[in-house]
């Protein structure tokens, strides 16, 4: 192909201000986060008050052990049911399971959390850790899904083969062959689940009731009432949490993140 | 064990719980839609009918006030302008980035996409309170736009808590979901193409606008898809970024669960925003396969 002219340089321009405009935003926040004002308004001189405050704030810690508690629980949860969705969607020719795994993903999630919301109170289950927890499987279940689906189908299917005309079960034929093949897709999986678990605001905010409150709720109330710098570290450790994992899945599963 | 049983083992609790925790409360709207509100906000019993002169206790009511008032299709006719501006503006950003991606070395190709998702996997809050920050009164970007506008004359324009800061905010958010797909789709095109239309003569801009993009459209189509129907149903961005006047389909979706508690016509609001939500994925997916790739 001939050097990048014209279109091209202006295309890579454009590119770079995309680049630009994603990064930041976010830098800015982590900036702010050490910035010796209460004002996110100008750099005034590094402190690292904000994060002393955030560690003395009872509420925003007992809001992340809730969140700490809910990705665990409902990231195990989701990736033993996707890891089983992902392994019947790649094994048998079914209709209804892969509608149901794909359309949580694609409809507004508003719709998914005031459905739940209603589901909950219908059922009489009362609003908290454990409707959290059932709603943050839910939709984490998808995902987990088409990661191992997708592993699966870049998979020498004649390895399980192998297995069966040597004689093992199917249990064991998938417990010694096809697992631990597919296992750099289930913990991207698991991984994915755990942070979106971690991040999710829309579905908690509807299923959360009054008591029970994450560390994404407790931000949007903050955003909503008074904005400190606090919320600049806290959210500068999240960014952090969610960098680590999200590097660790895409090292045990490049291309796992494009849901390839 | 029969294949059969297998097959069950297998399939049974991922589908249980999803039809569960997902096909059942969808049904649960739809069904709630029809019903009256409880006395005290929320929804009546749903089975069995408080007024035995009602028919198993469903009612059009909710249909008939959404129908019957101009303010509710407005909203919905706001939240299609938001979002598909919001659209248009995510192309327009993402087509430079997923080209320059498309045709950069093969070993970089990884880094950059990973770098375009990034952002989107932190937190949505975070992301959207980012702005709040660069359009905050008090911020460098706010007193330099209004300086440039004081330069024309004008008088300075609140950025924060503004149609502009939504349309910003939902473009910042969604922008990821449109570079994937068009990436996915322009890494597949073969070079050859462009040099065969250079041999016949094409310039930069007609082989663009005659080879690449035609080609791209499938991409477009997804990408376009992905980001509009999210953006349908958004109420936090409104409700963190906007003002009074921002208020779209989602807010007064989460208005009618969350404040008046009028459940029934929540859960209309709901059904109408999943039948336009189904309806635009359907017709993207149509103009995706009209085109042969």
């Amino acid at each position: 192909m001939t050097p990048a002219r014209g279109i091209g340089r202006l295309a890579v321009g454009f590119a770079i201000f995309g680049y630009v405009f994603l990064y930041v935003p976010l830098l800015i926040v982590i900036a702010y986060s050490f910035n010796d004002s209460r004002l996110n308004a100008e750099w005034v001189g590094f402190t690292w008050h904000w994060y002393e405050v955030l560690f003395a704030d009872e509420q925003m810690l007992a809001a992340a052990g809730n969140s700490l508690l809910i990705g665990v629980v409902s990231s195990a949860i989701a990736t033993v049911l996707g890891t089983l969705a992902g392994y019947a969607m790649h094994r048998w020719r079914l209709r209804l399971l892969p509608i149901l795994v794909v359309t949580p993903i694609a409809i507004p999630e508003i719709l998914t959390g005031v459905s739940l919301l209603l589901f909950f109170v219908v059922c009489n289950v009362s609003l908290g850790l454990v409707s959290i927890t059932l709603a943050h499987v839910a939709f984490c279940v998808g995902f987990v899904a088409i990661v191992v689906r997708s592993r699966l189908a870049g998979m020498d299917e004649s390895l399980t083969e192998a297995a069966r005309d040597l004689g093992a079960s199917p249990w064991r034929a998938f417990r010694l062959v096809t697992l631990p093949l597919i296992m750099p897709g289930v913990i991207a999986g698991a991984l994915m689940a755990f942070t979106l678990s971690i991040d999710d605001f829309v579905i908690t905010f509807f299923v959360a009731g009054v008591d029970a409150t994450t560390l994404p709720l407790q931000i949007y109330s903050m955003i909503k009432i008074a904005v400190t710098p606090e919320v600049n570290a806290v959210s500068t450790l999240l960014m952090l949490l969610t960098l680590l994992l999200i590097v660790v899945a895409a090292r045990v599963s490049p291309g796992a993140l494009r849901g390839e | 064990m029969s294949p059969r049983a297998q097959k069950w083992l297998v399939t049974g609790p991922p589908l249980v719980y999803l039809l569960l925790f997902f096909a059942i409360p969808t049904l649960i709207m739809v069904v709630a839609s029809f019903r009256y509100a409880g006395d005290y906000g929320g929804l009546a019993p749903l089975f069995g009918s408080g007024d035995p002169d009602e028919l198993a206790g469903l009612t059009l009511e909710s249909y008939q006030r959404f129908f019957g008032d101009p303010i509710y299709l407005e909203l919905f006719g706001k939240s299609f302008v938001y979002a598909g501006v919001t659209t248009v503006a995510c192309l327009a950003l993402a087509y430079p980035l997923a080209l320059t991606i498309a045709r950069s070395p093969k070993k970089w190709r990884d880094l950059l996409v990973l770098l375009v998702i990034l952002p989107f996997w932190s937190n949505f809050l975070i992301r959207v309170y980012a702005w709040m920050i660069i359009l905050g009164p008090q911020s460098a970007f706010a007193r330099g736009f209004n300086g440039l506008l004081a330069l024309f004359g004008a008088g300075p324009v609140p950025l924060l808590f503004s149609p502009i800061a939504v349309l910003i905010g939902l473009v910042y958010v969604h922008l990821p979901f449109m570079v994937l797909p068009l990436y996915a789709n322009l890494e597949k095109h073969d070079p050859a193409l462009l040099d065969a239309a250079q041999d016949l003569g094409a310039r930069g801009w007609a082989r663009f606008w005659r080879v690449t993009f035609p080609l791209s459209l499938p991409g477009v189509y997804a990408g376009a898809a992905l980001v509009f129907i999210p953006a349908l149903g958004i109420f936090a961005i409104p409700d963190i970024l906007g003002g009074t006047d921002s208020i779209l389909i989602g807010n007064l979706i989460k208005q009618q669960f969350l404040d008046s508690r009028d459940w029934p016509f929540g859960g209309t609001l709901s059904i109408v925003l999943t039948a336009i939500a189904i309806a635009a994925a359907g017709l993207a997916a149509w103009f995706a396969r009209r085109r042969p790739q």
